[in-house]
């Protein structure tokens, strides 16, 4: 059971895009550049690896994960 | 064996210096000589580098005297240098920019970049069997993917090439060099006149509409050189260096060119040719890894040696292409990390696709002893690189 949610804080985000790479079913860029999360929950383990991986790589430390 | 001294030189193309990597092992936040008395900040280690660079009481204003970067490096730096400035201005402005540089924009502008690295490969194989590399391919490619966002007319793309040519070569003579900076900053300045007065389809009538002035406009665009010109062009040579000195890594990529993203990610990581870009000025006293820095002090965020520390990238020194690892800092890291990124991945993805589908017989005709690297640039790269086919 995975249980997490991931929280994306957009006034800190510079658009690097990073998280898209990491996972691009659960984030995307709006027309400003900016994160907007499509999936807050993910629902598999990959799925949690690939959240946790957005989370290392974002270089404004944007994207945190709630337990 | 002590180390006293920051020493950004590399003897190695293949390595960061010696030192660094030693000060990473047994001092990785170390306080040592660096120029005219003055001491300065060496941080090794990739989550020392990263806490760093993210803190923003570690500052960017190269404008400060104090700075590391104060002077130099940055020709005729301008209002829009965002690379140069702290926030508020700075987030001001990348968040005007940003949205240029999205990883579906860049994506959208893969069917030009094609054409572009095409072009460029037809002009250096046409009816030779040899060239030099970072004149005929490494140069032209980011050049004209720069073009392509300033909106330089076809006209121009000669006289933009050929300047942008002459302003990243560090071999010619310094007044040349300037006057080709004093060329490429008036016609940049002549392309944001001609979009004030009539806008295109292009960056700098974006950013004029969204309420960047003229003088912030040509910053922008000077800066989108001195970013995404010479630095680019130097991954283009080195990654191509080590394909070609590597028989075994090229013969990977031949077999299953799917890997080419996952090797220009780890040829990043290996090289990280931003010899400079990790200098800040700290303006509060900041403990870093358990050292106390002072506010004034300079600090040196040596992301080169960080793309090395074992503790995140096991087996550090040799390159996989299938390490997946993206949380390297070839780009930087914090607010400040490169706004090209993604441009810059992939011009080097289409390089590479392109020489490797086209050029089956390329070879270096120097040994790597023999070759001129730029040892001494606030970037990393090559000089000259001889080949044939």
């Amino acid at each position: 059971m995975v249980s997490a949610r991931i929280v994306a804080k957009r006034e800190t985000c510079i658009g690097a895009g990073q998280c898209v790479f990491a996972d691009p079913d659960a984030f995307d860029q709006d027309d400003n550049g900016l994160v907007v999360v499509l999936q807050a929950d993910p629902t598999s383990p990959d799925a949690l690896a690939r959240a946790k991986e957005a989370v290392n790589v974002c270089p404004s430390r944007s994207i945190t994960l709630l337990a | 064996m002590t180390v006293n001294a920051i020493q950004t030189r590399r003897v190695d193309p293949y390595s960061p210096p010696t030192e660094h990597l030693e000060l990473q092992r047994d001092e990785p936040v170390a306080f040592l000589d660096w120029r005219e008395g003055r001491k300065a900040w060496a941080i090794t280690k990739h989550a020392d580098v990263r806490t760093m660079l993210s803190d923003v009481r570690f500052s960017s204003d190269r404008s400060n005297p104090d700075h590391p970067a104060h002077g130099g490096y940055v020709p005729g730096a301008h209002k829009g240098a965002i690379i140069a400035i702290d926030p508020p201005e700075h987030s001001a402005i990348r968040s005007r920019v940003m949205n240029e540089f999205t990883v579906k924009k860049i994506s959208l502008m893969r069917p030009r970049i094609e054409e572009i690295v095409a072009e460029a490969l037809d002009a250096m194989l046409d009816g030779k069997s040899e060239a030099e590399l970072v004149e005929e391919l490494s140069l032209p490619v980011p050049a004209m993917a720069i073009a392509e966002l300033l909106g330089v007319p076809y006209e121009d793309h000669d006289f933009f090439q050929h300047n942008t040519s002459l302003f990243s070569d560090a071999h010619i003579d310094p007044k040349q060099r300037g006057e080709a900076i004093a060329k490429l900053r008036d016609y940049i300045s002549e392309l944001v006149n001609a979009r004030v007065k009539e806008r295109g389809n292009d960056i700098i009538s974006r950013q004029l509409d969204a309420g960047a002035d003229a003088e912030e406009a040509v910053g922008l665009g000077f800066l989108l050189l001195i970013a995404g010109h010479e630095t680019t062009a130097n991954m283009i040579s080195l990654s191509i260096m080590t394909l070609l000195d590597r028989p075994d890594l090229l013969q990977q990529l031949r077999e299953d060119p799917s890997l080419i993203p996952g090797a220009v990610e780890e040829l990043l990581r290996y090289f990280t040719i931003a010899e400079v870009g990790g200098l800040r000025l700290a303006t509060a006293d900041v403990e870093i890894g358990g050292k106390q820095i002072y506010a004034g002090d300079a600090v040196f965020g040596l992301a080169n040696t960080a793309n090395r520390d074992p503790d995140v990238f096991p087996d550090p020194h040799t390159i996989d292409f299938k390490r997946g690892a993206r949380n390297h800092m070839a780009f930087g890291f914090g607010p400040h990390q490169c706004l090209g990124q993604n441009l810059a991945r992939l011009e080097l993805v289409i390089v590479l696709e392109q020489v490797i589908r086209r050029i089956p017989t390329l070879r270096l005709l120097d040994p790597l002893s023999a070759i001129s690297f730029k040892e001494y640039g606030p970037n990393y790269g090559i000089n000259e690189l001889r080949v044939a086919w």
